[in-house]
């Protein structure tokens, strides 16, 4: 009896032990919002974040800038991944591309994105290619550099055997060089997704007039502490969502991978 | 991308000349010259680091010779008009691809049948779909072998094919290999650590020693070869006392024969 018990204890305990600090935490932070230890300017209490969560759920305005951030960031980093997916695989499968290309990407990455930012407001105004902008020129680094890594990593020896196998051109690239280089590829794409939020959030918080940065520096103006709390929190869960998504991917594509197995 | 040669391949016939290949200052073959005809099976022994695989690779195409030439029926390797499939010494199996995958590397058309059937003949029906990462080191090792085998090139290298097999599994791949060869005829160059596996299958069996063909012996025993056969020990007693009279000659003139069972795997 007694051993079942702990026998069945034991998943549970394990599954629940890393949320035990997080909730006592919140228990903590809800206890003394409401016994006037923190002010509400300071830090609402989580239930105030929530409620104001459902309010403005309700009225639609919660998904609206949801949405306006996601897509934001899902086309910037479509566009920055694809450039530099492209100029990575050109420049990892080329040595004249390496030649004629690497050394100006290098340099360009040199430039720290939010550095960009007063030109970038000068050239876009607030206008949504201000935001993709910020975004695909972040993106497009760590994408590029993990893809050129990635393929001139990949074991020559089984290129080699692929060639005298008959391998050529296209097979030999989408059988041998792009699955050998894609475990790296991966991780710049994940690089790349924690990146594309951050530079969204400074963008929207700089210059928007939707998304959840607009959200929390409108709601400052207006003190709404609740608000700006909530959207802080939205980020993380979207960047956490993206990241979970990524490793969705490495695990459908890498299930070869003795490390996902 | 695939050769669709469709002709039973009649083997191709190698002539190397002068061959030698350096690395840096080291010299791995010197001036080697080799006569193969078409459809010969050459076993190629010799000690660990000789250049058996160099030797193998140069054939293959993907090593260019210091000096001298390999030539295929007369024309150089480079004009590629024939088949040939190297089995390499590590199995370089595709991590990302299944095994039924590997074995097709590079067929088009309806391959998977033959590729299935292929897998059977070296055991391995039940494992088509594993990943290489979840075989053992001799069954990637026999993979690679029919990878190499579902071909029928006109010339086949196989470098130490069967090493990592069990006594049992490596006679059953003999074999096969044998079988494989008497049906389509190619020219064969295998490499191996196991004098006794050269003598059972060679009809020759090459020795490389100090970068030259050190020993040429040809092996005219009927086949299937009878390995206990007295005929089959003399030959294998005369390719070990070859090499084991090689450190040192002068001191060593006469090896000791009762130590030659043991002495089989001592390449
Ligand atoms: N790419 C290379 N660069 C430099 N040296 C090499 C290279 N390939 C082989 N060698 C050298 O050439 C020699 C012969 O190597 P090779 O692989 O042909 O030996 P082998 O006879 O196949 O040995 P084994 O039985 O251990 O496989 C070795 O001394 C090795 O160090
Ligand atoms: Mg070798």
């Amino acid at each position: 009896m007694a051993s079942a018990i702990s026998t069945l204890a034991v998943p549970v305990w394990r599954r629940s032990a890393p949320w035990i600090v997080p909730a006592l935490l919140v228990l903590l932070w809800q206890w003394a919002a409401t016994h006037g230890v923190l002010t509400s300017r300071i830090l609402p209490a989580p239930l105030a974040v929530l409620e104001a969560g459902s309010r403005l759920w309700q009225s639609g305005e919660l998904w609206a800038h949801l949405k306006i951030s996601f897509w934001r960031a899902a086309i910037g980093f479509g566009i920055g991944g694809g450039i530099g997916l492209l100029l990575g695989l050109i420049t990892g499968m080329s040595r004249r591309g390496e030649l004629l290309l690497d050394t100006t990407v290098q340099m360009i990455r040199n430039v720290p994105p939010l550095a960009l930012i007063p030109l970038v407001i000068l050239w876009f105004g607030i206008d949504e290619a201000a935001k993709l902008f910020l975004v695909a020129f972040g993106t497009l680094f760590p994408v590029y550099i993990n893809t050129y890594h990635g393929i001139r990593s990949v074991d020559k020896d089984l290129v080699e055997m692929a060639r005298s196998y008959g391998l050529r051109g296209w097979p030999l690239f989408r059988d041998v060089i792009l699955p050998g280089a894609l475990p790296s590829i991966l991780v710049g794409v994940r690089f790349a997704l924690g990146f594309a939020w951050i530079l969204l959030i400074v963008a929207e918080t700089i210059s928007a007039s939707s998304g959840i940065g607009y959200l929390a520096m409108n709601a400052r103006e207006f003190l709404q502490t609740d608000v700006v709390v909530l959207a802080i929190l939205l980020y993380a869960l979207l960047g956490k969502l993206s990241d979970y998504g990524a490793r969705q991917l490495e695990r459908v594509w890498l299930r070869w991978h003795p490390a996902y197995q | 991308m695939t050769q669709t040669t469709v002709t039973p391949s009649a083997g191709v016939a190698l002539t190397l000349r002068n061959l030698s290949k350096r690395f840096g200052d080291q010299t791995v073959l010197q001036a080697l010259d080799l006569d193969i005809r078409a459809g010969e099976f050459v076993a190629v022994v010799g000690r660990s680091g000789c250049g058996k695989s160099t030797l193998l690779r140069l054939i293959a195409g993907l090593e260019s010779a210091s000096t001298g030439d390999v030539r295929a029926d007369g024309s150089p390797l480079d004009t590629g008009h024939f088949d040939t499939r190297l089995m390499f010494q590590d199995a370089r199996l595709l991590p990302w691809k299944s095994v039924l995958q590997n074995v097709g590397l590079g067929l088009s058309g309806a391959w998977q049948d033959k590729a299935r059937a292929v897998l059977a003949e070296v055991g391995l029906a039940e494992h088509a779909h594993k990943w290489p990462s979840q075989l053992s080191g001799g069954q990637r090792q026999r993979v690679a072998l029919a990878r190499a085998l579902i071909h029928e090139p006109q010339l086949l290298l196989l470098d130490e094919p069967l090493g990592a097999l069990d006594a049992l599994t490596r006679i059953e791949m003999q074999q096969l290999i044998e079988r494989l060869w008497q049906q389509h005829r190619f020219t064969v160059l295998l490499v191996t650590h196991d004098v006794e596996e050269a003598v059972a299958l060679g009809d020759r069996v090459l020795l490389i020693e100090e970068g030259r063909v050190g020993l040429d012996l040809p092996v005219p025993l009927p086949r299937s070869r009878v390995r206990g056969s007295a005929g089959f020990a003399a030959l294998e007693e005369r390719v070990l006392s070859r090499v084991l009279a090689l450190p040192d000659r002068e001191a060593i003139p006469e090896p000791e024969p009762v130590a030659l069972g043991a002495l089989r795997w001592a390449l």
